[in-house]
């Protein structure tokens, strides 16, 4: 799929958005570095900062290929940033202690956004192109013509910002490393999840919400290995009075599951849409403060806040359902 | 060298152009203010406690009582506590004995808190109307949880649990001992925590068999003089708890005077009766963190590991490591008892100076814990001067999975915190083993103020959670960014890792 659709598809919801945030997200977008991590980064200008990043790239690992992102005037849209990214092979051994090519990315990234002021990493992921501003859909759209990208797997958002308005870092979707999120709602839990995170060594660095369901989904999917239907149950645990009432078997999972994971769930209002190399996963909150449709067209499944966007992607979808509060909708790729 | 006497502190007049000579009040004090003489009732203020008996009694509000009618010549250093303890201790020199909790005159960090609640961006949830869910498990926790995919599809759960106490708020009853307080009044804590559906503790006064069908709801205690305890006692709590400190008075014992311990108090305590009950100060097989952690292990054993078993300190210092060392050994909960404390007796000057306020010693134990990682696999419970529902959620909010209440369950008694619980005369019948006293307190009748309390303040912290936009207890714990500091210095709000107010997400 190209990115055609979604940027209509986007478009149609233009409401829910104020023009100060919106972006997307395309997994296998970059074939040809296929096997390198995809480091993204908004620079405020090419002088002090981009010196600076490539300073630490090299001394972490290799670059084989780096491009300014291109993009296209906009008269809706003022190019705050300069976006770039880099093809990047992490050393394992550059920090001299035990560490993953995902350790290396996260200490990249604390790094850079931490002491570099005029630089932000806003993506890490392998073969997954992300690309956002401030503005409404169709110009962002325009800007980096996303029409010029394909791939099997598109995320998006339209974003109405309260909290750091017109800051092009708290566009959606958020990346890290596979994981990509978009996101609509407070998580209100956020101080808990947050606690429960830095208890297993986790920092959030992005000054936002959001940032927490990506850790979460990591520490729960690839740390503690439950699969992807019990590591969302985590996050969005049956009532207890719904536990009480299940069959043994079930009951003793879910219990064992919601007291082991207490920390983890997310409260307060969202939709989400977590998604990483292998599929997406769509899921609200535990009483659905937050819109979320899902469609099934074909071996595609469409996950949306309202019918009326997946509708201009699939004007005749096989099925349309509103997943039930808590209940995650799961896609695979095959 | 006599000083001659102290002035009064409180004043008990009688109208009585009110009083109809019912004689209640004469009946109702204990400490002899009232007499009649002729058709006169008089008072003799200098042995009036304050505890509002009388006046609750009268049933013509005929009496009338004033604090401090006499008071010093004012004077910023030598207040008038200051002033009466050297006289008093200039004719003793012995410790002045006080009850309740601390008396100094600071702020509580609560008072310094303010809570969130949501607009606009959020919506505040109903609990009217949506589910609430206040249910608390205390106990250890699994650091993950391993699952195994059977062939037919499903999910089966490897991880065994530990044995966790099951709360529906979390609210519990702290330890005072039958002995301190009486059994009419344990009988009526343990009454209400059934209702309830949570759990009162023993304290270290043995477990009555009266109580005995309430034992599913009660965590025994082991304080430092081990009175009372068998295996028997083990077996019939929920939970065991180890009491090495106490909020009111760490770092020392305590003693139970043997006026009080009548045939019954003896019977329950495994002592000699009127024999005094004296708690040493450190208990004697536990001079080092890894001796308390056998004891764990000891008391384990003893109940084939099916009890949760907590151990409570006094909030001192270095609080926040100590509790780090119990959470690493097999203990299943933390208890934290801040400087506010409350007691039956205390030495004035730990009662008042000795220790750290509850807020402070549960944001540092929160901290620590997280840092080393260990902190959900341990539960958190938070004592020492909580009063309302508020303090129950700001200590959640700053890492307490739940809370003991002591002196707000005995208030629910009728408790007018007089302060003169060491004297063995309480008027309400709680701090006392004086028949005529305790039959004052009917077990079938207060019990049920204890469950209010309970329901009344468990109501209020899930509208405060709703209008926080959060439906499960679980989403309030440690989240300290739904609290602000309120007139508080930069170093605290930085312990209490608190954002002053005004400031933003």
């Amino acid at each position: 799929m190209d990115g055609t659709a979604i940027r209509e598809a986007l478009s149609t919801m233009d409401e829910r958005g104020n023009g100060e945030g919106a972006g997307f997200a395309v997994y296998g977008a970059f074939p040809e570095f296929a096997d390198y991590y995809a480091v993204h980064v908004f620079y405020d200008d090419l002088i002090g900062p981009k010196t600076a990043v490539e300073e630490e790239l090299e001394k972490l690992g290799t670059v084989a290929h780096d491009e300014e992102i291109p993009t296209y005037e906009q008269a809706g849209l003022k190019k705050r940033h300069i976006p770039w990214r880099y093809f990047f092979q992490p050393n394992v051994s550059a920090l001299g202690t035990t560490a993953s090519e995902e350790d290396i990315l996260v200490y990249l990234m604390k790094k850079v956004n931490t002491t570099i002021p005029g630089a932000l990493i806003y993506s890490t992921g392998k073969n997954i192109g992300v690309f956002k501003a401030a503005g409404w859909p169709e110009d962002v759209a325009d800007f980096y013509r996303i029409q010029d990208y394909e791939g099997y797997l598109w995320l998006s958002h339209n974003r109405y910002p309260t909290n750091t308005a017109g800051w092009w870092g708290g566009a959606h979707p958020f990346n890290l490393l596979d994981w990509t999120v978009v996101h609509n709602g407070e998580i209100t839990s956020y101080g808990t999840n947050k606690r429960y995170l830095e208890s297993f060594g986790y920092v959030c660095t992005m000054h936002t919400d959001t940032e927490v369901v990506a850790y979460l989904t990591d520490l729960l999917r690839r740390q503690h290995s439950l699969p992807t239907e019990l590591a969302f149950k985590a996050l969005a645990p049956p009532f207890w009075d719904d536990i009480d009432r299940m069959p043994e078997r079930e009951r003793a999972l879910d219990t064992a599951l919601r007291m082991t994971y207490s920390p983890a769930m997310m409260n307060g209002p969202f939709a989400i849409v977590v998604a990483n190399s292998e599929g997406m996963v769509g899921i609200t909150d535990r009483i659905k403060l937050r819109p979320l449709v899902a469609a099934e067209a074909g071996d595609r499944l469409y996950l949306s806040s309202e019918e009326a966007a997946i509708r201009v992607v699939e004007p005749s979808p096989d099925r349309v359902w509103m997943p039930r509060a808590g209940e995650p909708v799961i896609g695979r790729v095959w | 060298m006599p000083i001659g006497s102290v002035p009064a502190k409180y004043k008990v007049t009688i109208d009585s152009d009110l009083c109809m000579l019912c004689e209640r009040c004469i009946e109702n004090c204990p400490y002899g203010t009232f007499r009649r003489e002729g058709n006169k009732i008089l008072a003799f203020s200098r042995a009036c406690t304050g505890c509002h008996r009388c006046v609750a009694m009268c049933p013509r509000d005929a009496i009338s009582l004033e604090e401090k009618p006499v008071d010093y010549r004012s004077h910023p250093v030598w207040s008038r506590e200051a002033r009466e303890a050297i006289y008093t201790q200039a004719q003793s020199g012995k410790i002045v004995l006080t009850g309740m909790g601390n008396a100094l005159d600071v702020p509580p960090i609560f008072d310094r808190l303010l809570l969130d609640a949501c607009q606009v961006t959020n919506p505040s949830i109903d609990p009217l109307r949506e589910p609430m869910e206040l249910r608390t498990y205390i106990g250890k926790k699994p650091r993950r949880i391993d699952i195994r995919q059977t062939p037919d599809g499903d999910t089966d759960l490897v991880t065994e649990l530990a044995p966790n106490l099951k709360c529906e708020t979390p609210i519990m009853i702290g330890h005072m001992s039958y002995g301190a307080i009486s059994l009419n009044a344990q009988l009526s804590l343990a009454r209400g925590a059934v209702a309830a559906g949570t759990f009162m503790g023993t304290g270290e006064g043995g477990l009555h068999q009266s109580l005995y069908p309430y034992q599913n709801n009660m965590i025994v205690q082991i304080a430092s003089g081990r009175f009372g305890v068998d295996i028997d006692y083990l077996e019939r709590g929920a939970a065991i708890e180890i009491k090495i400190g106490q909020g009111a008075k760490p770092g020392i014992g305590g003693h139970l005077p043997g006026e009080k311990v009548d045939e019954s108090v003896s019977k329950t305590r495994m002592i000699p009766p009127h024999s005094d009950a004296i708690s040493p100060a450190p208990h004697h097989d536990i001079y080092s963190i890894e001796d308390l952690s056998q004891l764990v292990r000891s008391l384990k054993e003893a109940t084939e590991w099916k009890k949760p078993v907590f151990v409570k300190i006094a909030a001192v210092h270095n609080v926040a490591a100590i509790a780090a060392g119990i959470a690493r050994s097999s203990a299943d909960a933390v208890v934290i008892d801040g400087f506010r404390g409350g007691t039956g007796t205390a030495p004035r000057v730990f009662r008042d100076h000795v220790g750290i306020p509850i807020e402070a010693a549960v944001a540092a134990v929160d901290a620590k814990l997280t840092e080393q990682g260990i902190r959900n696999e341990v539960s958190v419970i938070a004592s020492g001067g909580i009063r309302d529902s508020a303090d129950v959620t700001k200590a959640i909010a700053l890492g307490a999975d739940a809370v003991y209440i002591g002196t707000a369950a005995l208030i629910s008694l009728g408790c007018r915190v007089c302060g003169h619980c060491y004297r063995g005369l309480c008027p309400w019948g709680i701090a006392t083993q004086r028949e005529d006293l305790t039959a004052r307190l009917d077990p079938d009748v207060m019990h049920q103020n204890v469950s209010n309390l309970i329901h009344g303040w468990t109501l209020e912290i899930s509208e405060l959670m709703g209008a926080a936009g959060i439906n499960s207890i679980e989403s309030l714990r440690g989240n300290r960014d739904r609290l602000r500091g309120y007139m508080l210095d930069e170093n605290l709000l930085s312990v209490l890792d608190v954002k002053t107010v005004g400031a933003g997400a």
